[in-house]
């Protein structure tokens, strides 16, 4: 049944000018489930992502929303309908506060005196507080400044706010990339928090420890075209370092530099 | 028993929730705030000429007009000058956009016929448009403000030149004060003072200083100061309040952020290039009324006072941080050093040199500020 599938990337192809940055992708993401997407530098990850986001058509090739094909022509469009893009640098202002972080773009209103529109400040305050204490976050105040939280908490941050504004689609472009261990572990414990609130997820990263434990299924990348897609219950964490570019090439330098050692 | 159950989770709750949290002084809360530095710096003007001027009539009525009239000018540009700056861009045409206002109010009604409100109107219209280009250049071809307006600070200076002289055979328009008085809507909105009769009152009990044919010394508050508060407030509301203002801390704070979260990035920026002009504008019909003329070169190196304040004002050069009221301290301090250094037997030639260190010492000031702010220290 096609309609199983929240999102789907259909043969698709990017092309900027001669260059071949996708060739024949398809993806299959299943409702609720978090899937993986791995591969080197290059493999088209960022691509594939921003093309999922509404960033770039695709060239060719077909991409389909709850069994709907749709044509994004900006962000916001996908944004609508609920694919929510956490990219790396998170969309954070440093210098603003959590509240006016959360509800930038969309600051919640009220009337003063009846006429004059003005940020709900005690609601912005309120459930940005309330929001991130859900996801394990507790913040002094929510008018301290963003700059004042450490990386993992800036990416809990986002994800949360992506999830308040109604995200039935996360994609998380490589989340834990910058983070140390206990961070990382907060943000594969928010991934697997979102997935029981029903939210699919796409999560891109280099690091298979990060990705085994809270995936279900995996695809790689590999020079701009899908090297397949495998359910967890298929593949070993082994074979998905392997499979991923760099697995064979790590094991082919420890045999040559042992080799050499001995 | 469950009520108390529920109590008890909730203030184990409590518990883990404050383990992480410390208590932080008042004083550092006040340190966070962007325009503690220049509300310090005004204190310390003060205490300065309170000292060096305090019998010489500086701090008397009049001697208040005067420097609030300099501040008051001086603000009404910072205001519009903050909040550009605090959506990450400068607008270095605005002096020479008081010296284009000034010949645009005046050569109509002088040399077309027009009636003065129109003219007024068409300087508004045509330095907000002038302002909406400035902003869509730089928003369009990403260029650095600092060079786009710069192009515009010498075109406009020029083009006021050229009016002036095409037009009036000379480097200023003058003649226009009596349009002023044929049009009594326009004068009330620009020349002279309000409240004469509240001084009248006061001084007819004595609570302010006479002339000895019985008019009180201050005639009244100068329209200016009105104008300056009416635009502080509104802007500050804006920028504090509103969905607008959030927008405008966002744009600075980071352009892409903000473009993905869906702020309208473009449309922030050409709006506050719009808002200068207006600022600029109006300080330049102000002086056409009060002098009664439009000299092309007024308003010189204005652009620079304004940014001067707003740094001092706690304003980051790189945008996203700053506020309003300490814009405004900005100008007061700037209008108490200019006309407090004539009552001291200080050389006036200091000005500059105090103005100067000032701007050194605020910039050290909020670069410790956002340093501070954006590690979290």
């Amino acid at each position: 049944m096609a309609d199983d599938y929240i999102l789907e990337l259909d043969d698709v192809s990017k092309y900027f000018g001669t260059v071949i940055a996708l060739r024949g992708v398809t993806l299959r993401l299943k409702r609720g489930e978090v899937h993986c997407l791995l591969g080197d530098n290059g493999a088209g990850k960022s691509t594939l992502i921003k093309t999922l986001a509404g960033v770039h058509a695709p060239s060719s090739g077909q991409y389909r929303v709850e069994g709907q094909p749709v044509y994004f022509r900006s962000p916001r469009e996908a944004l609508d309908r609920g694919i929510a893009t956490v990219y790396q640098d998170l969309a954070l202002v440093p210098l603003m506060s959590v509240a006016r972080n959360f509800f930038a773009g969309r600051e919640p209103r009220r009337k003063l005196f009846g006429v004059i529109p003005v940020i709900d400040m005690k609601y912005a305050n309120d459930t940005a507080r309330e929001k991130l204490a859900e996801m394990g976050i507790f913040v002094r105040d929510a008018g301290q400044a963003v700059g004042t939280m450490s990386g993992g908490e800036r990416q809990c941050l986002a994800i949360a706010r992506a999830i308040h504004f109604g995200a039935k689609v996360l994609i998380l472009d490589e989340p834990t990339a910058a983070l140390g261990v206990k961070q990382s572990c907060n943000v594969l414990k928010l991934i697997h928090k979102a997935r029981e609130r029903g939210i699919s997820v796409i999560f891109i990263t280099h690091n298979v420890h990060h990705a085994y434990p809270v995936a279900d299924s995996f695809t790689l990348l590999n020079r701009g075209q899908s090297m397949g897609t495998f359910a967890k219950a298929d593949i070993s964490k082994e074979a998905v370092l392997d499979m991923m570019a760099g697995g064979t090439e790590i094991q082919n330098l420890v045999d040559e530099l042992e080799g050499r050692a001995a | 028993m469950s009520a108390i159950h529920q109590s008890v989770s909730h203030m184990i709750q409590r518990q883990q929730a404050d383990e992480r949290v410390r208590k932080i002084s008042p004083w550092r809360v006040l340190l966070d705030r962007p325009e503690l530095g220049s509300i310090a710096g005004t204190v310390l003007v003060f205490a300065f000429f309170g000292f060096f001027a305090g019998d010489s009539g500086m701090f008397a009525l009049d001697g208040i007009i005067n420097w609030a009239k300099v501040a008051g000018y001086l603000g009404i540009l910072a205001v519009g000058a903050c909040l550009l700056m605090i959506a990450g861009e400068f607008d270095l045409s605005m002096g020479s956009m008081i010296g284009f206002a000034g010949v645009a109010v005046a050569i109509p009604p002088m040399y077309f016929g027009w009636p003065l409100w129109a003219a007024v109107l068409f300087a508004f219209a045509a330095c907000m448009a002038l302002g909406a280009l400035n902003g869509y250049l730089v928003v369009r071809t990403r260029l650095p403000s600092f060079i786009v307006t710069l192009a515009f600070m010498f075109i406009l200076r020029g083009l006021t030149l050229v009016l002036s002289t095409t037009f009036a055979n000379s480097t200023i328009v003058s003649g226009v004060g009596d349009k002023f008085t044929e049009a009594p809507f326009v004068q009330a909105l620009f020349s002279g003072t309000t409240l004469h009769g509240l001084f009248v009152f006061l001084a007819g009990h004595g609570i302010v200083d006479r002339f000895p044919n019985g008019q009180p010394v201050v005639d009244g508050i100068p329209k200016v100061l009105l104008w300056w508060a009416a635009i502080a407030l509104v802007c500050g509301f804006t920028l504090a309040r509103t969905r607008f203002g959030n927008w405008i801390y966002t744009v600075g704070g980071d352009a892409n952020a903000a473009k993905n979260v869906g702020v309208p990035v473009r449309r922030v920026k050409i709006s506050l290039f719009v808002l200068t002009a207006f600022c600029a504008c109006l300080f330049g019909v102000l002086q056409v009324a009060e002098f009664g003329s439009a000299a092309s070169d007024r308003g010189l190196q204005k652009e620079f006072e304004a940014i001067i304040a707003v740094v001092i004002g706690g304003t980051l050069l790189t945008g996203g941080f700053g506020s309003v009221i300490g814009a405004c301290f900005g100008a007061v301090i700037f209008g108490v050093v200019q006309i407090g250094i004539s009552y001291t037997n200080i050389d006036s030639d200091w000005y500059r040199v105090f103005l100067g260190g000032m701007l050194l010492i605020a910039v050290l000031f909020n670069h410790y500020i956002r340093s501070r702010a954006s590690s979290g220290k």
